[in-house]
């Protein structure tokens, strides 16, 4: 039995099918972190990949400039209930950060420079699903929202595209990160509501 | 494997306005199994055809069984907040599921001192670890440095002070950015580095939260890294646009 809220109305739009369930529309674009803002710079900005083997291979900026970027258009969906609609990136997509890594790799765990973490399945990171973003709305992207660099995997939940990305960490095993380890899903799939454990 | 959170009913039983835009609401909820100070709540509001908007709020209560206190702020705009604030009375319906969240959070029996630094709302989270540390008689030295645009916009003032009187180790500051009361020495401005505390100001340096809108969390944090504070000593909840 649904608990009715009197006198509730809301302000209702039109129902967008672009809105998972329990979401939003927010047109500000909101701030989320753990703590203080990074000061990373592009000068010295690297992000390691840490195959299953222990082997790493690091990138600078240049180096990443260096591989092919796309221009991207998606919806972002926050768990805190949040979505915004049309956003412009541009970066490189994860496989080709990768390149030859990954062999025997099921999941990732990525690192950012303040000490988060996030945990991914591989699968979820190639195939043009997500993407190392260095540019938001035709913009160097700004610090407060991930710059430098950050990793965007629109189709999940946005606490998994990790802001100040310094690593990608292929595992066997999966592995929670920072927000997984404290009751938050290991997925996240807004589509079915994937906000905590047991979602 | 658990099994997900529970939606739970919650019954209004009380409300009252803290500024002219702020509103505290306290709510009996049967099987609520209280919260950490700082963790938040998510909480759905259904109308009668089955239309639902959900949002997260702060918890501003102590922890307690079976009951808890949100302090909600007007968003102009906003679909969920209005409602809270204006329209709803005593004995008014409504669902929450929670508590969630676990790295913005204090509970009593942490060593250490504690640095809190609240922007406007951004108060709500860190009320609930004021009330907890004043509650248990928690020893730890809390620093409470709360900004807010005028005497006007101070939420929980009377109960600030006389906890800030009454509670041993408690020390509060407000700061007016806009403007403040006649006898201020300080003259009104946003928050400045001068106005925090150091790491050196306690024996060990604090822990640090600090709430607020971005902007002000942004400044906040800078000043606070300026300070000598630890990146991983800061604790951050921001909310609202840049």
């Amino acid at each position: 039995m649904a608990v009715v809220t009197r006198g509730f109305h809301g302000r209702r739009r039109e129902p967008d099918p672009r809105i998972p369930p329990g979401q939003y529309l927010e047109t500000d674009f909101p701030v989320l972190a753990i703590g203080p803002t990074p000061r990373v710079s592009t000068d010295d900005w690297t992000l390691t990949v840490t195959d299953v083997d222990g082997s790493r291979s690091t990138l600078d900026w240049r180096g990443l400039r260096a591989l092919p970027a796309e221009d991207v258009e998606t919806d972002l969906h926050c768990v805190t209930t949040w979505s915004k609609l049309d956003t412009r990136w541009r970066g490189v997509p994860v496989g080709a950060v990768l390149g030859d890594a990954g062999a025997g790799a099921h999941h990732v765990l990525a690192h950012s420079a303040d000490g988060y973490t996030t945990n991914l399945p591989l699968a979820d990171l190639v195939d043009g699903r997500a993407w190392v973003a260095f540019e938001y709305d035709g913009r160097p992207l700004e610090p407060w929202h991930g710059g430098p660099v950050r990793l965007l995997v629109p189709h999940l939940y946005l606490w998994k595209s990790a802001k100040w990305l310094t690593g990608l960490e292929l595992l066997r095993e999966d592995s929670p990160g920072f927000w997984e380890r404290l009751g938050y899903h290991s997925y996240g799939d807004p589509w079915r509501e994937q906000r905590y454990v047991g979602d | 494997m658990a099994g997900p959170l529970p939606w739970l009913r919650a019954r209004m039983d009380d409300g009252w306005l803290e500024t002219r835009t702020a509103r505290t609401l306290t709510f009996d909820v049967p099987g609520w199994p209280g919260h950490d100070p700082g963790q938040h709540v998510d909480v759905r509001l259904t109308a009668e055809d089955g239309y639902t908007a959900q949002r997260t709020y702060s918890l501003a209560s102590a922890p307690e069984e079976g009951r808890l206190v949100l302090t909600v702020q007007a968003v102009t705009e906003g679909e969920v907040s209005p409602h809270l604030v204006a329209q709803m009375r005593a004995g008014d319906e409504c669902e929450v599921r929670g508590p969630v969240g676990g790295w913005f959070r204090w509970t009593a029996g942490t060593p250490g001192p504690v640095l809190l630094v609240a922007g406007g709302s951004g108060i709500v989270p860190l009320m609930s670890m004021v009330r907890e540390k004043a509650r248990t008689g928690d020893p730890a030295p809390f620093h409470l440095v709360y900004s807010v645009r005028t005497p006007d916009h101070v939420v929980y003032t009377n109960e600030l002070f006389a906890l800030s009187r009454t509670t041993p180790g408690l020390v509060v500051d407000r700061l007016y950015s806009r403007g403040g009361l006649p006898d201020d020495t300080r003259a009104p401005g946003r928050l400045r580095a001068a106005d925090l505390p150091g790491p050196d100001a306690t024996d060990v340096p604090p822990v640090v939260y600090v709430c607020g809108p971005t902007g002000f969390v942004e400044s906040a944090t800078e000043h606070l890294l300026d300070l000598g504070h630890r990146p991983s000593a800061i604790r951050t909840e921001r909310f609202g646009p840049t």
